[in-house]
Order: structure tokens, then C-alpha cells, then sequence
């Protein structure tokens, strides 16, 4: 701390290209980390053009593995800013997946008399596995906030009660199979299909633009300085260009012809000659994403979101602000178990079936991912995206290392060293630019 | 101002302990609009404790709290923003992370029709207000963890003043200010006085207290030792009630200490 206010007048920085285009040099440098990676894998799988790490059936495929991970570390991030940890999710995750096998293979059928794949048996699963999710997450945020449990404890304490309550609820057996139209959001089942894929790609451009003339708009009403519109055009391009590439990679991984023709003889139709598609983007993907722009609204653009940091950075002072930070430990926690539902639906949907397992040791990649995505474990610091991309960045070497071949106790190790490492880039990056750490 | 209206704040009785100690015992203090009051006394003599019974950040064992003459209820600080009244405490009670205005406006902040934060017009709003108390000051994309004291000062009381703060607490407003901004928030407190806010200044320096209060109240050991008008008392005097607890021969007789 300085005495004398002489700073507040400094002469603007020369603007270079990054500054103009107000970009988080963060952000830049874990997506530097990330092509990084995936081009290495690509070379070590054949090389750099023909390597089989960038195939579009691989990018699919890391897309459906990272989603159920992805959906939990945004929820991570929201914990972990409050300078709180849960480390039952993966535990969570089982329970609420548990609940959802079972009520759709006693609940709905036996109790309910749904018949098989009834269209409301997989709605009705969802939404009971969501509410375990809140109601556990709920109740572990009132322990932590209004009984003064550290979430730390009360949360170990989760990862053993709640793994076993699932045991308890399934009597230990692998359920299945599960109902089809719940099976969807696995992956690989369930996807949009070429022309809807594009369709949703040119919607979310239209709405990423939309987006970025109204907060253009909104800053020239304020008369606040704007963008110039150079780098506003080379931003929507970047955003297009990545949206649509993203769904173009998609829709490249083809359909397997024998598959292709079962589901033409499935709806009585013969297939045309020659006749190909491809999977376009997964249920799976179209759930994390939802996630993802809803969890950084509610960061961003909500008084939730802006209490959550201000406690994170300062909890006396959220106190002294008149804002109930018991109250939103409890909702922090809520959230976190609504997305460990959710999560669990992919998670069951992609095996489709339940397992004893399901979920096991999540919570340490859920938490890797938060972190290695630039989530201060002090509080006050995290991005969903962020969180998101730690996610890939942790699948991608887990599953390049697959590839390559290198040895499963290795594997291990290396992400175990990655994410130390990254988290002390991270902090001699904050050190760097000044940042409280 | 009319002498026979009731005085905008009297704290009449009040108590509080920590376990068996006794931190605030049995104390009155009265402050009026446009006044600057002070409340003097050394570490652990209970002046923070006192503030922040007024503040709502800690409830009272006992005794009544008047604004405007009417029984108040404060039982926490959302209450006390009911009544007008802005406290700035000595950590400034500002969250680092986040830039000047999410600050300014924490806990009260604005939202646009569809329900979602403002921040630009929140951001307007705060260029306004800092542009009038401290106008040098450019840095509103920054956290405040980037701030100088004084800047993070200054945002502590925009965020007092823009919310129509009728009762203002400043806890040890200058402590942690080099003699530059020091002299800055003096003539803050000069203008907000002249604008009719009353004002309660905790401080250890008897030399700003001189120069900046109305009316002066020193505390040792919890207990009020007595209340004394600045201008008829030397500095020593001062020095005097906090050290020995010894009243110089003009100070006012209590309850309510008011002449």
C-alpha cells in the first residue's frame, strides 16, 4: 500500500493487440496449454497432420467424458470462491444416481405403472435425482453455514455416507438397463444430428453477437470509452470461427454405416445408397453448455453471484453489507448438489446402468479442474470457464496418455504433478501482475 | 438548528460484555445533525465496541438507542441502514476482489429490467460520486486490493455519502494515511458536516480530534469518563481523561452529555 494517491492519475498503458481486444491473458494462456497438449498427443499418435488425437471421433469423445466432470467444476468454482471445499461430490453423484436408476426401474414402472421407455419416466428420474442433489447439497450448506462445521469435515463425512447410502439404496447391484430416452444424455445415443448441430452453431453466434452490440450499445449510452471496432470484429470472428469449427469437428465424426442402417430399419425406412451423417453435437455437450451459460450469468450478472465473490474476498465485509452469507453458504452448497444430479445423469447415462462405483475419486478431479482453471483456494477467484477448460485440459492428458500408451501408474502421476504445477504458474503469474493471491 | 429538538442519535445505557469483561459499561453519548463527535480512548477501551452497537455488527446486553428521539431497533447492520446509518469501519470492510463500485454498491446494488445486475449504470453512478470526493481518482476497473489507503478510503465513504447516510461511524478514518490524504479526508468530513450528517469519529489522535470534532467523549476501561467541548479543552486536557480518567473542570456533566 502506497500513501499517496498520485497512482490514480497514471498515464494510460500503451494499448498492444491483447489490451485493445480486452482479453483475459489468463484465459489465453491456459488455451495455449491446451492446443499445447493436444497438438504433443497428435505428433506422439502419428504426427502432427495425420495423428489420431485431433480426429474428429476423439475431440467427440473427450467432449462426452469431460461433460460430467465439467458440470460439477462449475459448481466447484462457486464453493471454492466462498473458501469452502465439498469433497462429497463424487459420492453425491452416486447417490443421486442411484435414486434416479431406482425410480425409473422400481418407481416409475412398478409403483407407477409407466410402461417401458414411457416418455415421462426419464423427466420424472431427472428431476428426483436433481432434488436429492439440492436437498443433500442444502443440507451439508446448513451444517457448514448455521451449525459452523468446517464444509471440509462435513463434507469427508459426505464422501463416505453418501457413497454408502447408494450402496444401501441399490443393495449394491449394478442397475440397468436404463430407460432409453434417459440413456440420450450419455454421449455417443444421443445426439443432435448434423443439421440441427448447425442450426444450434448459427443460433449461438447470432446470440454471442447479439450479446456483444448490446454491451456496446450499453457502454456508448454511459458515454463509458468502447471497444474499437476492429477489435470488436476480430472478436465475433475468433467466437464464430471457434463455435462453428467446434460444431463442424462434430458433425465430422460419421456414423458407422451398420449403425446408420439399423436406425433406418428401426423407423421401417430403407437407407438411400451411398447415404452418410454425422453425430453432430452430443445431449451430453448441449447439457454442460447450458450449465456453462447459466452458472456464468449467475456469476457475472446476479446479486448471487456478485455475493458469492464479495464473501469469497471478504466475509466481514459481506456481513457488514447487510448480505445473509449463511444463507448463501447454503445455496452455494445447493447448487453444487443440483449439478452433482445432473452430472450424475450423464455420468449413469453414458454407462447406462448404475454402478457401486460410479463416481469414484470425482471429487479430486472436480477439484483439480476448478483449480487448474485458475480457482483461488484463498477465495475470491474463479471462472466457470475456467473451470471448464481445467476439466479438458485434465481428460485430454488422461486420455492422450491412454493413447500413447504410457503405463496407467504413470498416467496418474503425471496429472497428479500437473495440476501442482499449474496451480504454481498460477500463482507466480498473480505475483507477476500484482494480484492478491 | 432548533435546540429544542431531540438530538439526532443518544445511546442511553448501554452495555455489552465479552465473558466476564465488560467492554462497554453503562454509557450515554449524544450526537447532533451537522456535529462531529468523538469518541476517544485507548486500545480495548471499548470505543469500537460502542460504535458497532449503533452499527448493528454487534448486539447490545442493554440500553436503548434513540434516533430523532424515537426508541430504535438495531439488531443487525441491515437494520441500521434503515435508519440512515453508514458505518466505515477501520479495515474499511471492503471486498479486494472486486473494483470500486461493485464495492460502493455491495448489498444494494442496482438491476436492470430483466432482474440482472447494472453495472454500467452502477459504474456511472459511482464516477459521479467519487468525481465529487476525490477527483483524481481513475482506477474504477480495478480491484480495490490495487487501491492506495487513501483511495480505498475514499470509496469506503463514497459508499457512506451515496447512500444518503444521515449518521455517519468513522473508525480511525486517517490511521492508515500518509499526511497528503490524511488532510483529503479532513475536508471530506468538514463537507459532509456542512451538509447536516451527523458524524461519529473513533480516533487515537488527540490533535485530529481537535481540529475536526464539535464535542469529544472519552472512554477508559468501558466506562464513559466524560464529555467535553473541544474548544474550551487543551490538547493535555484530553490527554489527561484518557490517561487518568480525570475530567477537566469544563466538561459536561452526564447522562446524555449534552450542555
Amino acid at each position: 500500500m502506497t500513501d499517496t494517491s498520485t497512482t490514480a492519475s497514471a498515464p494510460a498503458k500503451p494499448r498492444n493487440i491483447i489490451a485493445s481486444l480486452e482479453l483475459d491473458t489468463r484465459l489465453l494462456g491456459m488455451i495455449g496449454a491446451f492446443i499445447v497438449i493436444c497438438l504433443v498427443f497428435n505428433i506422439l499418435t502419428g504426427g502432427l497432420l495425420d495423428g489420431r488425437f485431433l480426429t474428429p471421433r476423439n475431440i467427440f469423445n473427450l467432449t462426452i467424458q469431460t461433460a460430467s466432470v465439467a458440470i460439477m467444476a462449475t459448481g466447484m468454482v462457486f464453493i471454492i470462491v466462498t473458501r469452502h471445499i465439498d469433497l462429497s461430490v463424487g459420492s453425491l453423484l452416486a447417490t443421486c444416481s442411484a435414486m434416479m436408476a431406482m425410480t425409473q426401474t422400481v418407481v416409475t414402472p412398478e409403483w407407477l405403472g409407466l410402461g417401458l421407455n414411457h416418455p415421462a419416466t426419464a423427466p420424472i428420474a431427472i428431476g428426483v435425482g436433481v432434488l436429492t442433489g439440492v436437498l443433500i447439497g442444502a443440507f451439508h450448506g446448513w451444517i457448514v453455514g448455521y451449525l459452523g462445521v468446517p464444509a471440509f469435515i462435513v463434507t469427508l463425512g459426505g464422501l463416505l455416507v453418501w457413497r454408502n447410502v447408494a450402496w444401501y439404496l441399490t443393495t449394491g447391484q449394478t442397475i440397468g438397463p436404463l430407460d432409453h430416452n434417459f440413456t440420450l444424455f450419455g454421449g455417443i445415443d444421443g445426439t443432435l444430428g448434423p443439421t440441427l448441430s448447425w442450426g444450434f452453431g448459427l443460433i449461438a453466434v447470432a446470440l454471442a453477437f447479439y450479446a456483444m452490440w448490446r454491451g456496446r450499445a450499453n457502454k456508448g449510452a454511459h458515454e463509458f470509452p468502447v471497444k474499437p471496432l476492429w477489435a470488436e470484429a476480430v472478436l465475433g470472428a475468433l467466437v464464430a470461427i471457434a463455435i462453428l469449427g467446434f460444431v463442424a469437428i462434430l458433425n465430422a465424426y460419421e456414423i458407422p454405416g451398420p449403425r446408420l442402417e439399423r436406425l433406418f430399419e428401426a423407423r421401417g425406412e430403407v437407407m438411400p445408397e451411398g447415404y452418410t451423417s454425422g453425430y453432430g453435437i452430443p445431449y451430453s455437450v448441449l447439457l454442460l453448455i447450458a450449465v456453462a451459460v447459466v452458472m456464468t450469468v449467475v456469476a457475472q450478472r446476479t446479486r448471487l453471484g456478485r455475493y458469492i465473490f464479495a464473501t469469497g474476498g471478504n466475509p466481514d465485509a459481506a456481513e457488514l453489507s447487510g448480505i445473509n452469507t449463511r444463507l448463501l453458504t447454503v445455496k452455494v452448497f445447493a447448487i453444487m448438489g443440483a449439478l452433482c444430479g445432473l452430472a450424475g445423469l450423464v455420468a449413469s447415462a453414458r454407462l447406462s446402468f448404475h454402478s457401486n462405483d460410479i463416481g469414484t475419486l470425482d471429487e479430486l478431479r472436480v477439484i483439480a479442474a476448478a483449480v487448474i482453471g485458475g480457482t483461488a483456494l484463498s477465495g475470491g477467484l474463479g471462472t466457470i470457464y475456467g473451470a471448464i477448460l481445467g476439466a479438458l485440459i485434465m481428460q485430454s492428458l488422461q486420455s492422450g496418455m491412454a493413447m500413447v500408451g504410457v503405463d496407467a501408474p504413470f498416467q496418474n502421476i503425471v496429472v497428479g504433478a500437473v495440476l501442482v504445477v499449474a496451480v504454481l504458474i498460477d500463482i507466480i503469474y498473480r505475483k507477476r501482475t500484482g494480484a492478491k493471491v | 438548528m432548533s435546540t429544542n429538538a431531540a438530538p439526532l442519535v443518544e445511546l442511553r445505557d448501554l452495555q455489552k460484555s465479552f465473558g466476564g469483561i465488560k467492554a462497554v459499561d453503562h454509557v450515554n453519548i449524544d450526537l447532533k445533525a451537522g456535529e462531529v463527535v468523538g469518541v476517544l480512548g485507548h486500545n480495548g477501551a471499548g470505543k469500537s465496541v460502542l460504535m458497532k452497537m449503533l452499527s448493528g455488527a454487534l448486539q447490545r446486553d442493554g440500553g436503548d438507542i434513540y434516533i430523532n428521539g424515537e426508541k430504535a431497533v438495531i439488531n443487525n447492520p441491515r437494520d441500521a441502514r434503515r435508519y440512515n446509518i453508514e458505518t466505515i469501519y477501520q479495515t474499511l470492510a471492503l471486498a479486494d476482489n472486486l473494483d470500486a463500485s461493485s464495492n460502493l454498491f455491495l448489498g444494494r446494488e442496482m438491476v436492470s429490467a430483466t432482474g440482472l445486475l447494472d453495472d454500467n449504470a452502477m459504474e456511472a453512478e459511482t464516477r459521479k460520486i467519487m468525481h465529487r470526493l476525490n477527483p483524481n481518482f481513475r482506477r474504477f476497473h480495478t480491484p480495490v486490493s490495487g487501491l492506495s489507503g487513501g483511495q480505498r478510503q475514499s470509496v469506503a465513504i463514497a459508499r457512506a455519502v451515496y447512500f444518503n447516510a444521515k449518521i455517519l461511524i468513522m473508525d480511525e478514518p486517517t490511521a492508515a494515511l500518509g499526511p497528503h490524504e490524511t488532510q483529503m479526508v479532513a475536508d471530506l468530513i468538514q463537507e459532509l458536516k456542512r451538509s447536516g450528517i451527523g458524524i461519529f469519529l473513533i480516533d487515537h489522535d488527540v490533535h485530529q480530534v481537535k481540529n475536526l470534532c464539535d464535542r469529544a467523549n472519552v472512554m477508559k476501561n468501558g466506562q464513559l469518563v466524560g464529555t467535553v467541548e473541544v474548544d474550551k479543552v487543551s490538547s493535555d486536557d484530553l490527554l489527561g481523561m484518557i490517561i487518568a480518567g480525570k475530567n477537566p473542570p469544563s466538561a459536561i456533566p452526564g447522562p446524555g452529555a449534552l450542555a
